[in-house]
């Protein structure tokens, strides 16, 4: 016992037998909800973009240092896997951008009705796959 | 918050007994920060995704050339400051919702807020060594 608060945890089943109480329910006994889903997903992209600015952060430095460091991170961005990374953070961006503008909506007290925040979720997927769509297409025509 | 007692008065405004005494001891100034940086990079990441496009593909003498201009070194850097705090505060209730035991808690706090100002000075050593130096 690490804690005391894990003496309230301890309890017996009708038959006698020690138990561990469960704690409070967590996110496995819920059915999945896209308001909750969607606040994940909000945590995951920004994890994602944090992640992501690294690459932002190669890319300035090495246009401020030597043709050869640039040449190194346009290798890396043009490889498949640079593409890959490339297409998740625009992902990520665009979900965390589009549901970011969701939040503040909170922030000024709208859009907090049940069917309201279905409908702005639902904008919300929708305006990322539209925009992660355009920005490459827009993106692969430019090159 | 100080408990209000017969016989005593606080001499102080609602607000300003709420600002600094939150549970996290440090008032609205973070959710504000957070909103406010939120807000501000609405039209600076728009603009930024716009111009990335538009230096896809293109050899380093152009970028260098584009982040020379003053308007574009200072939006990069607004861009850059807002991220990184955003993304500080950001990190930072990820790392109080999942790391429980103290010291790791503020081992881990500390180490990710060290590493973002770092990347946040990098990146803007790095813009402004292109504004005044391109080349």
């Amino acid at each position: 016992m690490t804690d005391v608060r894990e003496a309230i945890m301890v309890g017996r089943k009708s038959d006698g037998t020690a138990v561990r109480r469960p704690l409070s329910p967590h996110l496995q006994v819920y059915r999945p909800q896209i308001t909750s889903t969607l606040s994940i997903f909000h945590r995951f992209t920004g994890i994602g973009l944090g992640v992501g600015t690294l690459l932002l952060v190669w890319w300035l430095v090495a246009a401020a240092v030597s043709d050869t460091a640039y040449a190194a991170v346009a290798w890396f961005v043009g490889s498949w896997l640079g593409y890959l990374l490339l297409f998740g953070w625009t992902v990520c961006l665009w979900y965390h951008f589009c549901n970011g503008i969701r939040h503040l909506g909170w922030d000024f007290r709208y859009g907090f009705e049940v069917q309201t925040l279905r409908a702005t979720g639902i904008a919300t997927l929708i305006a990322t796959a539209v925009l992660t769509v355009l920005t490459w297409v827009i993106g692969l025509l430019v090159l | 918050m100080p408990t209000k007692t017969p016989g005593t008065s606080i001499m102080r405004t609602p607000l300003g007994q709420m600002r600094g005494l939150g549970a996290a001891r440090s008032g609205t100034g973070v959710w504000w920060a957070q909103r406010l940086t939120a807000f501000a990079l609405i039209p600076l990441t728009l603009w930024f995704v716009c111009g990335i496009i538009r230096l896809a593909g293109e050899p380093r003498a152009v970028v260098t050339h584009w982040v020379a201009q003053p308007w574009v070194a200072a939006l990069l850097i607004a861009l850059v400051v807002a991220t990184f705090h955003h993304l500080q505060l950001g990190l930072q209730v990820v790392i109080e919702d999942y790391i429980h035991a103290e010291n790791s808690r503020l081992a881990s706090l500390l180490a990710m807020k060290g590493a973002v100002l770092l990347l946040a000075l990098l990146s803007v050593i790095a813009v402004l060594k292109m504004a005044i130096a391109p080349g």
